[in-house]
C-alpha cells in the first residue's frame, strides 16, 4: 500500500480531532456498558426466573415457561425491535394513564432493559440447569439446620450453583455482547454503528471503498479484543469458583 | 459469595442512575443515523455537519432552544417521534400525505428534484419500459420506495431497497445496482466523490408524481405538538428572510442548482 | 389491530418464508461440511493446520454475526468491481445478488460454532477404539472413516435440533443486505403500510412455530434412530 494512504490510515485512526480514534473508542465502550448492563439485568431476572420456576406456584411456573419457551423461539432482532417499540410506546400509554406526561424515556435504559429481557428467558435456563446440579444433599442439610429460604438461597444455593453455571453464562456474555450490536438496527450508536458512519464519512471524503472494509474490520477487531477479554475474565472466575473442589476426572 | 449479590445490585443501581440523567430541557432533533452527506453526517471530531444541520442551529436559535443531534435508524424514526425519544424530525424526511397520518409536518424548507442515477453508459432513456429487467436501489421507507414500486416494478424492473442511501450508492458503484433512484441533491453529491464519478452518471429527472413525491422536505413533529409547529413555522420564515438560507448553501457548493429553499 | 395487508402480502410471506427455509438448509449444509476438517485439525492436525482452524473458530465466536454479515457484503463485496473483468464473467449474478453472501455468512459462522463443537465431539471418542483400529494396521483414512469420524458424529447429533434453531434465529439479520427473507419482507410491508406491530408480531409468531416444528422433527428422528451406547 503506498505510503500516503498509510499514514492517512493512520490520521484517520488517530484520537482527537482529527481522527476516528476517539468516536470508535467511545462506542467501544458503549457497547460495553449496555453488554454489561444488560447482561445483570438479565442475570436478576434469571436468578428470579429459576428459583420461580424450582419452588414457585403452577400459576408461576405456567408464565416463566411461557417467557423462556417465547422468548427463546423468537429470533434475538425480532424481539429486540418488537419490545423497544412496543415497550416504549406502553409504558408511554401506562404512564399517561396515571397523569404523568412530558416524561422522556432515556433511549439507552430502554436498550438496556429490552436487551436484559431477551438474556433473561436465556439466563433463566441456565441458571436453573446449574442449581438442579447442586447435589440434594447440601440443600436437605441446609433445611435440616433449619435455615430459612432466603438465607439458604445467599449461603447455599447460589454460591454453589455458580462453578456449573460458569460455561453457561459465559456464553450468554459473548451474546449479549453480540446482541448489543443488533441494538443498531432501532438505531443506536454502539460500536458497530458508530464504524459504519465513520467509514461512510470517510469513504465519502475519501473517495475510497476500502475505508469502509477498514472500519469494519476495526469493529470485528475490537469485538474480538471484548470476547477474548471476557473469556479470560470467566476462566479466571470459574478457577476461584472451583477453588477447593476435586478437579474432574 | 455475598460478594456477588451485593455487588450486581450495586452496579446496576449505579450504572442505571448515572445512565438515566436529568430529565431534559433540550430539544432531541432526530437525524438519519445512517449518514446522509452532504446534509448530515458526523466529522472525525464527532461533531454532526452538513447542510441540514447547519439549518438545524439556525432553526434552534431562531426558537431559543438548546437543540441535541439525535442519530436514529431512518425506519425507526417516526415511531421514535412518537415514542417521545426524539422531538423533532430533521432529516430531510419529504412531507407527504401518507406520512401525514401519523405526524405533523413544518413548512418545506428545501425542495429538490428526484433524480435516477446510473452505470456510465451514456444511456440516458429512464422510461419505465427501458427499465424493464433491470435493477433499481432505492432507501427503505422513503418516497423513492414508493415511486419505484409504483412505476418501475409493475413495468418489470427488480427493486432493492437499503437501510440508508448510502449503501444504495455502494452497491451501484459495486455494480449490483443498475440504477439508483434519490433525491437530486443527495445524488449530485455522490456522483462529484471520487468514488461516484468515475463509475456513474445522472440519467435524468423522473416524471413529478405530487402525491408520492410530495412537497418538498419539512420537520417532522408530534400531532399533538401544536404550539411547536407553528413557532417551527415561524422560525423557517425567520431564517428564510434573513437570507441564512443562501448563506448555508453557499457553504455547499456541491449543492447549488439542485435545491431549492423558502 | 388492523390486519387488512395480510391477504394482499401473503404470496410475499410465503416467499419470504422459503427464502428462509432455503438459507438456513444450505447454510447449514455447507456449514457442517466446513466444520468437520476445522474440528479434526484441531484434534488431530499438526500446528500449522490446527492453529488457522483454532483462530477462525476465536474469530468467528467473538465477533457479531451482523459485523461478519456486513463485512462481506458491504466490505469485500464492493471491492470485486474493482478486478476488471469480473463483470462480464459467470461469477456475475453470483456476486451480485445478497443472497449468495447471506447464504456464505452464515454457513461461516456455523461452521465456526460447530467446528468448536466438532472439536470437542473428535476428542471425545474414547482412545481406546482408535488405539484398537491402529493396532489391527487399519489405513489412517480408513481409521477416519469408520471409526472416529461416526462416533463423534453420534455425540453431536442430540445437539442438532438446537443448532438448527439458534441458526433459523440467525437470518432474520440477512433482510439487512436486500434479501427478501421473512424479516425482510416484513420491512417491506412496514413501509408500504406504516404499520409496525402487526407485521412484527406475524413474524415473531412464524418464527416460533418453525422452531416448534425443527424441535418436533428433530425428536421424531431421535426416536427413530435406537440409541445404542
Amino acid at each position: 500500500m503506498p505510503l500516503a494512504a498509510t499514514v492517512t490510515i493512520f490520521t484517520i485512526l488517530s484520537f482527537g480531532d482529527q481522527g476516528y480514534g476517539d468516536e470508535i473508542a467511545r462506542s467501544a465502550l458503549m457497547t460495553v456498558q449496555i453488554s454489561v448492563l444488560a447482561y445483570l439485568v438479565g442475570f436478576l431476572i434469571g436468578l428470579g426466573g429459576a428459583v420461580g420456576k424450582l419452588t414457585g406456584s403452577r400459576v408461576t411456573r405456567g408464565i416463566l415457561d411461557i417467557y423462556t419457551t417465547v422468548f427463546r423461539a423468537i429470533p434475538e432482532l425480532v424481539l429486540i425491535i418488537l419490545l423497544y417499540y412496543s415497550g416504549n410506546a406502553a409504558l408511554i400509554a401506562i404512564l399517561g394513564m396515571i397523569g404523568v406526561t412530558g416524561v422522556q424515556i432515556n433511549g439507552l435504559l430502554a436498550a438496556i432493559v429490552v436487551l436484559g429481557i431477551v438474556q433473561g428467558a436465556y439466563q433463566t435456563e441456565v441458571i436453573r440447569a446449574a442449581i438442579q446440579a447442586i447435589p440434594l444433599g447440601q440443600i436437605e442439610a441446609a433445611k435440616a439446620y433449619g435455615m430459612s429460604p432466603v438465607l439458604r438461597f445467599r449461603r447455599i444455593t447460589l454460591p454453589a450453583m455458580l462453578p456449573f453455571a460458569i460455561p453457561g453464562l459465559a456464553n450468554l456474555f459473548l451474546n449479549a455482547t453480540k446482541d448489543s450490536a443488533l441494538i443498531s438496527i432501532v438505531g443506536f450508536t454502539e460500536l458497530s454503528q458508530a464504524t459504519k458512519q465513520a467509514g461512510v464519512f470517510v469513504k465519502y471524503i475519501q473517495g475510497n471503498p476500502l475505508y469502509l472494509l477498514v472500519f469494519y474490520g476495526i469493529a470485528a477487531l475490537v469485538y474480538l479484543a471484548i470476547s477474548m477479554t471476557s473469556n479470560q475474565f470467566f476462566a479466571y472466575l470459574e478457577r476461584r469458583m472451583r477453588r477447593g473442589q476435586a478437579r474432574p476426572a | 459469595m455475598k460478594f456477588n449479590r451485593r455487588f450486581v445490585f450495586a452496579a446496576a443501581a449505579v450504572a442505571l442512575m448515572a445512565s438515566g440523567g436529568p430529565a431534559m430541557a433540550d430539544l432531541k432533533i432526530g437525524v438519519d443515523a445512517g449518514p446522509y452527506p452532504p446534509f448530515a453526517s458526523p466529522d472525525p471530531s464527532g461533531k454532526w455537519v452538513g447542510w441540514e444541520i447547519e439549518f438545524m442551529d439556525a432553526l434552534c436559535a431562531e426558537l431559543k432552544e438548546k437543540c441535541e443531534v439525535t442519530p436514529t435508524a431512518w425506519e425507526g424514526i417516526i415511531p421514535a417521534l412518537n415514542g417521545k425519544q426524539i422531538d423533532m424530525i430533521v432529516a430531510s424526511m419529504t412531507i407527504t400525505n401518507e406520512r401525514k397520518k401519523s405526524i405533523n409536518f413544518s413548512n418545506f424548507y428545501y425542495d429538490t428534484p428526484t433524480a435516477l442515477i446510473g452505470n456510465k453508459d451514456g444511456d440516458k432513456d429512464i422510461t419505465p419500459a427501458h427499465l424493464s429487467g433491470k435493477t433499481v436501489g432505492v432507501q427503505a421507507s422513503t418516497v423513492h420506495q414508493k415511486y419505484v414500486d409504483k412505476y418501475f416494478a409493475p413495468a418489470g424492473a427488480t427493486i432493492k431497497t437499503y437501510q440508508t442511501q448510502d449503501e444504495a450508492n455502494q452497491d451501484l458503484a459495486a455494480g449490483r445496482l443498475d440504477y439508483a433512484q434519490a433525491d437530486a441533491a443527495a445524488l449530485d453529491a455522490f456522483l462529484k466523490t471520487d468514488q461516484g464519478s468515475s463509475c456513474c452518471e445522472m440519467k435524468g429527472m423522473v416524471p413529478e408524481d405530487a402525491e408520492i413525491l410530495g412537497g418538498g422536505v419539512g420537520v417532522g413533529l408530534r400531532q399533538e405538538d401544536t404550539a411547536l409547529l407553528e413557532r417551527v413555522n415561524a422560525a423557517i420564515a425567520a431564517v428564510a428572510a434573513a437570507g441564512t438560507f443562501k448563506g448555508i448553501t453557499g457553504k455547499y457548493p456541491d449543492l447549488n442548482g439542485v435545491i431549492i429553499t423558502p | 389491530m388492523d390486519w387488512s395487508w395480510f391477504p394482499v402480502y401473503f404470496p410475499q410471506l410465503i416467499s419470504g418464508l422459503w427464502i428462509t427455509l432455503v438459507i438456513l438448509v444450505l447454510s447449514m449444509f455447507f456449514g457442517f461440511i466446513l466444520a468437520v476438517p476445522i474440528g479434526l485439525a484441531q484434534a488431530a492436525g499438526p500446528w500449522w493446520l490446527a492453529w488457522p482452524a483454532r483462530a477462525f473458530c476465536t474469530f468467528i465466536r467473538g465477533t457479531p454475526l451482523l459485523v461478519q454479515i456486513w463485512f462481506l457484503y458491504y466490505g469485500l463485496g464492493v471491492l470485486f468491481p474493482m478486478i476488471p473483468g469480473l463483470r462480464q464473467s459467470f461469477m456475475w449474478p453470483i456476486l451480485r445478488e445478497g443472497f449468495y453472501y447471506a447464504v456464505l455468512a452464515l454457513s461461516l459462522s456455523y461452521a465456526g460454532y460447530e467446528g468448536e463443537v466438532m472439536r470437542g465431539a473428535f476428542l471425545a471418542v474414547p482412545k481406546g477404539e482408535l488405539e484398537a483400529a491402529r493396532a489391527f494396521g487399519m489405513p489412517r483414512f480408513t481409521l477416519l472413516r469408520r471409526i472416529w469420524f461416526p462416533r463423534a458424529v453420534r455425540t453431536v447429533l442430540p445437539t442438532l435440533a438446537g443448532e438448527t434453531v439458534t441458526q433459523l434465529k440467525a437470518t432474520p439479520l440477512v433482510s439487512t443486505i436486500t434479501v427478501m427473507d421473512l424479516m425482510g419482507v416484513r420491512g417491506k410491508i412496514n413501509q408500504d403500510t406504516l404499520r409496525v406491530y402487526e407485521p412484527l408480531l406475524l413474524v415473531a409468531f412464524i418464527y416460533m412455530c418453525m422452531t416448534f416444528v425443527i424441535v418436533w422433527i428433530f425428536n421424531r428422528i431421535e426416536r427413530m434412530v435406537p440409541q445404542k451406547r
